[in-house]
């Protein structure tokens, strides 16, 4: 009887080689994300160099943004971005972090199963779909009521609530896994000792599950940030705008700056400066967005260890 | 029921009365009425914005009928239609269907198959979840800064670059790291078991991946593609930096190829013009977001569909 080798088990080298090629192509496509990531810093990074170097400096803290008479003022579209996020954070928290305590705790499954999906439409819907709408409805019926008077109808505070309304479903999503994934032994034993539901929700449950909630709201404001299209249909400020912080008002956002610059017949006129704004603005966005997601992956890795 | 006078009370009494709670707790009711408001508001936007958009778009898609739908954009509200669009988004999805679908599912088969838990596959498993919570208009920004400006010859020199390949591709790789996701999440939920059964019996990995995991994960994976599909059909930012037309454009008997290298635009992106436009536009707007909506609704009902027929439970 031959004796068994090695080499009988490894198959035919036709079959190995075949392995290895699917192997490599696979290990590609895997790379190919690695790439993306790449390319979009380079590109990022690159024409924002050439923007700081040719700009003038003191032209970036001018208080306005006009960048067709050249004039860069980054404060103005800042504010108006954390402008945007904090009146979406005021609706979102709210609403978003209500809904998870009632999925999590008070809910029947019945309940559950149909407000979930319900969310989720919501989450699904397109963000110039909710533009239209805080542009046409959300703005005359609830921004000029507590604005007290008719505004223009282009207002921070009418696209802010839109954001909201979008980032809610994120939060109420993220805070509920998060409150879902506490062990039921901690309510028990805050029954035990004979607290109401109320109280085990608030000081037992909602304690124990912080950080993946604080990591819910983190991630909303981050998708409060980037939230384009929204702010590009109802903050106004198309062409530009003086440093503003007044919900009741129109006012620009660096996102919706950048569509300002990309469309309209002027994207390929004004100042030789405004394409590389652009990336520098886009940078700016992305270094704020990759902040908050990594602090905010931090708080649910917690959570997540600890359960 | 009277209430006895405290001093009247036996000790048992007391126990009893301690121990089953004063029925009625304001608060408790308070705070249960703060929770039911809070899912009443968010699941009442929703409502509310379906009938906004409803009752306004549905009187202009009746008059218009088919007419909307086969009807280029132009300056004039009674005469624009979303054909363009229509066109545009499916060219859109079949780039994301053609290059998205077969690079993550490529990618996440590598991660979860060939090489879990190495240096390389953490590497890429964190890049691609910080790659898919960057805002898409940095996406764009990367399709102007790649495809529009450094490939302009390659993409469409007829349209200075700002092409339908440029834009697909945009999508393409916006997507990305969504299909990655979902994919390693239907991989890891086939048990193990089940590779080391081909395993024992001499399958090559390729073996078990292909006629073992592949067919188990297939319904999640199929779920996920479509979901991002939809995701990638709502989505305008990008496509606005990529320069589709956010206006009116001819278009001519073209080969597909032209159309491919041409100027294009988009369902959202020509809701995005008209909602810019001053009255007389409003019907066409309301309309045309219904028509984006009923699509979505339509590619999620066959994801559930999908999901539901296809599902297995270990």
């Amino acid at each position: 009887m031959p004796r068994l080798t090695v080499d009988d088990l490894r198959g035919s080298p036709g079959r190995r080689r075949r392995e290895l090629a699917i192997r490599l192509l696979f290990a590609a496509a895997a790379s190919l994300s690695l790439l993306v990531s790449l390319l979009i810093v380079v590109s990022l990074v690159g024409e924002a160099t050439r923007f700081i170097t040719q700009v003038d400096l003191p032209l970036l803290f001018e208080r306005g943004w006009f960048p067709r008479r050249e004039l860069f003022g980054l404060p103005t579209i800042v504010a108006g971005t954390l402008a945007v996020a904090a009146v979406a954070m005021l609706v979102a928290a709210p609403l978003g972090l209500g809904t998870a305590v009632f999925l999590a705790e008070y809910a029947s499954p019945r309940v559950r199963r149909t407000v979930k999906p319900l969310l989720e439409i919501l989450a699904g819907i397109p963000s110039v779909v909710l533009g239209y709408f805080a542009l046409q409805v959300i703005s005359p019926t609830v921004v000029d009521p507590v604005c007290m008077g008719p505004t223009d109808p282009y207002t921070l505070g009418a696209a802010g609530i839109a954001v909201g309304i979008l980032i809610t479903p994120l939060i109420a999503s993220v805070a509920e896994d998060a409150m879902y994934a506490v062990p039921g032994s901690l309510r028990e034993a805050s029954y035990g000792l004979g607290a109401r539901k109320r109280t085990t929700s608030l000081r037992v449950v909602f304690p124990a599950a912080i950080s993946g909630i604080v990591a819910a709201l983190i991630l909303g404001v981050s998708r409060a940030v980037g939230e384009t299209m929204v702010v590009a249909i109802a903050a106004g400020g198309l062409g530009g705008s003086l440093f503003t912080v007044n919900p009741c008002g129109p006012g620009q956002t660096m996102t919706a700056a950048m569509t300002a610059l990309a469309t309209g017949s002027d994207r390929a006129r004004g100042s030789d400066l405004a394409f590389p704004s652009l990336f520098f603005v886009g940078l700016l966005l992305f270094a704020m967005t990759l902040a908050l997601n990594v602090v905010a992956d931090r708080f649910v890795r917690r959570f997540r260890i600890r359960y | 029921m009277t209430t006895p006078r405290a001093e009247a009370l036996t000790g048992a009494d007391l126990v009893r009365r301690a121990i089953s709670g004063q029925r009625s707790d304001p608060w408790s009711r308070v705070f249960e009425a703060l929770l039911g408001l809070a899912v009443i508001v968010s699941l009442g936007v929703l409502a509310w914005l379906l009938a906004v958009v409803f009752v306004n778009g549905t009187s202009t898609l009746v008059e218009r009928g088919l007419d909307f739908f086969t009807a280029p954009a132009t300056s004039q509200a009674g005469r624009a239609g979303v054909a363009q669009g229509i066109i545009g988004s499916l060219y859109l999805m079949a780039f994301v269907a053609v290059i998205a679908f077969p690079l993550g599912v490529g990618a996440a088969i590598y991660l979860e198959e060939y090489s879990r838990d190495t240096r390389f596959s953490r590497l890429v498993n964190t890049v691609v979840r910080n790659l898919a919570g960057v805002p898409s208009i940095v996406y764009g920004l990367l399709g102007l800064a790649v495809f529009v400006v450094a490939l302009r010859d390659v993409v469409g020199a007829n349209a200075s670059g700002r092409s339908l390949i440029a834009g697909g591709l945009t999508m393409a790789i916006l997507v990305l790291p969504i299909v990655i996701i979902t994919t390693a999440e239907s991989l890891r939920a086939v048990p193990t078991a089940i590779r080391e059964a081909a395993f024992g019996v001499g399958a090559t990995r390729w073996e078990v991946v292909r006629s073992h995991v592949l067919p188990y994960a297939a319904p999640g994976i199929l779920t996920g593609t479509i979901l991002s599909m939809a995701r990638a059909f709502g989505e305008t930012a990008p496509l606005i930096l990529v320069g589709a037309v956010v206006g009116t454009f001819n278009v001519r008997n073209e080969t597909v190829w032209d159309q491919l290298q041409g100027r294009y635009t988009a369902l959202p992106t020509i809701i995005y013009d008209w909602a810019r436009k001053p009255g007389d536009f409003a019907g066409n707007t309301y309309a045309a977001i219904i028509v984006l909506l009923v699509a979505l609704l339509l590619v999620n009902a066959l994801a559930i569909v999908l999901r539901s027929r296809f599902e297995r439970r270990w």
